[in-house]
């Protein structure tokens, strides 16, 4: 697909390409072109038909609710837009062109049933990699509900799975078979415990509705050094007056629920019913379960970028966990060195300015938590999340740099969404229900700690707080029905904040 | 209620044990809070107005 470049009123219409329809790209496709209008061009390409709003699938997961109740398809709606959306997985980014044109393109095949496998050039004058996290399972062996022994909540699909798993595992112990629950993370290097952390406690609300809670064991495992690490080095909220850690609020919830749990651990095996680890102290442990649920580390989807000769190029644009460069200090440093202006701000590719990463595409500096390995040099330390909150305003902030350079405004990104500046409202569902239904609703702010700013705890206890109860699980529920209208372009859907 | 409505939080408080001996643990009260509906109805009004005032400091 060569650019539709056309004179038209005097001007070149030019084309930004998202690749991926998350959370982060589908943020940046549509306030782009709602900015744009008709005078460029706003390409999508996404393998996936339809959109997924990721936090409600721990629902799909106990059986809250369906797989089609938390996706939609994607094509009407960037119709209803104006984008042009090809259902194609990108393959390869070419940033400076090939022999015989200048142009920069993607190369992407196609997923859509109708042209499956075929391929095409797709050219660029602006391009954002929203491509997500790659689900790597593979890491850790018998990882996974294809290939492995795990069951996953990071697709709906996945979810769908685990919960016929989950209602298979409840008619056993209706029968007076006990039953033991597994959940957590299954690697060293996992992020998203916090997906894990509504899972489990959904489970054991669940349980408790279907009146056989007494029959089951449920343990948490996970890679963070302390429980409420949830890859954000813990947070202080206010509480009761109290400064209050994160390790406290939920040690406290887990033995207000009976849950028992391992941290500090690296899932290396899992086999039918059991998962080996490995402990900070060096200790190796394995533990029986019945049911688990293991979140998998994540890594870049796998892109490759070539120069303008075919050379391989993809050392240069992304990292060795194949998420994109962009304005981050890479340098490597001790944690005790780490600042917030590590954090990008512009999510711009340093070596070809016309390209972003937004959402979990982005290569973040380092990790939020501490790092740490155990004597054998297992490295077991939580990757920083980017939930939701924090993906959708850095999309829609690239989409507007982006979208004033198209317009000839300015010939540099001017606004700026750093993770070290930016706050992350999150609602954590521990048990659904209009009724007797709880949540954490908690902000951190900001999302990387600023030691230097706020001594001892890195974040402003003035706007980071959370709590449990009824109210946080009404405000999950909302945002549920609240998002999925927003992001089907519904009237007045610019209004909703990020 | 037995030991004044704590003994479902207790039975989980094991003497010494590393975990749950260390921890805080919710009473009655607390519990009965989280889900009375008219305390979460003030609550839901706080939460939002704070989250909205996080979500305005975090758009530059």
């Amino acid at each position: 697909m060569e650019s539709n470049h056309n004179h038209t009123k005097g001007y070149i219409m030019a084309r930004l390409v998202v690749l991926g329809a998350g959370v982060s790209g589908h943020t940046a496709a549509t306030f782009a072109k709602h900015w744009l209008g008709d005078e460029h061009e706003v390409v999508v390409v996404s393998p996936n038909s339809k959109w997924n709003w990721i936090p409600s699938n721990i629902w799909v997961g106990v059986g809250e609710m369906r797989p089609e109740d938390v996706v939609f398809e994607l094509a009407p709606v960037y119709k209803k837009a104006g984008i042009d959306f090809k259902q194609a997985k990108a393959v390869s980014i070419h940033p400076e062109g090939k022999e015989g044109s200048d142009k920069p393109f993607v190369t992407i095949e196609y997923t859509d049933p109708s042209k499956k496998g075929e391929t095409e050039e797709v050219e660029y004058d602006y391009l954002i990699n929203a491509t997500g996290p790659k689900l790597n399972f593979a890491a850790t062996e018998g990882l996974g509900p294809e290939n492995g022994h795990t069951w996953s909540v990071c697709t709906y699909q996945h979810a769908a799975q685990a919960n016929d798993a989950l209602q298979t595992a409840i008619e056993r112990m209706k029968k007076g078979e006990r039953q033991k629950f597994l959940i957590g993370t299954g690697h060293g290097m996992c992020t998203c415990q916090g997906a894990a952390f509504e899972y489990i406690f959904n489970i054991e609300y669940n349980l408790r509705k279907a009146g056989v809670r007494d029959k089951a064991d449920i343990k948490w495992i996970s890679n963070e050094q302390f429980l409420g690490d949830f890859g954000v080095a813990g947070v202080h909220i206010t509480f009761g007056g109290y400064l209050t850690s994160s390790k406290i609020m939920a040690e406290s919830l887990f033995v207000e629920r009976g849950v028992d749990w391992i941290t500090g651990a690296h899932v290396e095996k899992v086999e039918p019913g059991k998962a080996y680890y490995e402990l900070l102290d060096g200790s190796k442990g394995e533990e029986e379960f019945d049911f688990a649920m293991l979140i998998p580390p994540f890594s870049g989807v796998g892109l490759k970028a070539f120069d303008k000769e075919g050379n391989d190029i993809t050392d240069k644009v992304f990292m060795p966990n194949g998420f994109m460069k962009v304005d981050a200090d890479y340098t490597p440093k001790p944690f005790e060195e780490w600042k917030g202006e590590d954090w990008p701000k512009y999510y711009q590719n340093p070596d070809y300015p016309n390209m972003f990463a937004v959402g979990i595409a982005f290569a973040p500096p380092h990790p939020i938590s501490k790092p740490a390995k155990s004597p054998n040099g297992t490295p077991i330390t939580p990757a920083p999340p980017r939930t939701g909150m924090p993906s959708g305003i850095i999309g829609k902030t690239v989409a507007q740099s982006i979208v004033e350079m198209i317009q000839g405004k300015t010939d540099k990104p001017q606004h700026h969404a750093s993770m070290a500046e930016m706050g992350a409202a999150c609602v954590a569902s521990t048990g659904k229900s209009w009724w007797d239904g709880t949540a954490a609703a908690l902000t951190v702010y900001p999302v990387v700690p600023d030691y230097e700013k706020y001594p001892g705890t890195g974040r402003d206890p003035e706007y980071t707080f959370g709590e449990i109860g009824l109210a946080g699980h009404w405000i999950k529920h909302i945002l549920h029905y609240m998002f999925m209208y927003k992001a089907q372009l519904k009237p007045g859907w610019t209004l909703i904040p990020e | 209620m037995a030991n004044g409505g704590y003994e479902e939080v207790m039975k989980n408080i094991k003497p010494y044990d590393q975990k749950s001996f260390e921890t805080m643990a919710p009473g009655p009260f607390q519990r009965f809070l989280r889900t009375c509906k008219i305390y979460q109805f003030i609550r839901f009004i706080i939460i939002n107005l704070k989250m909205l005032k996080v979500v305005s400091k975090s758009h530059h």
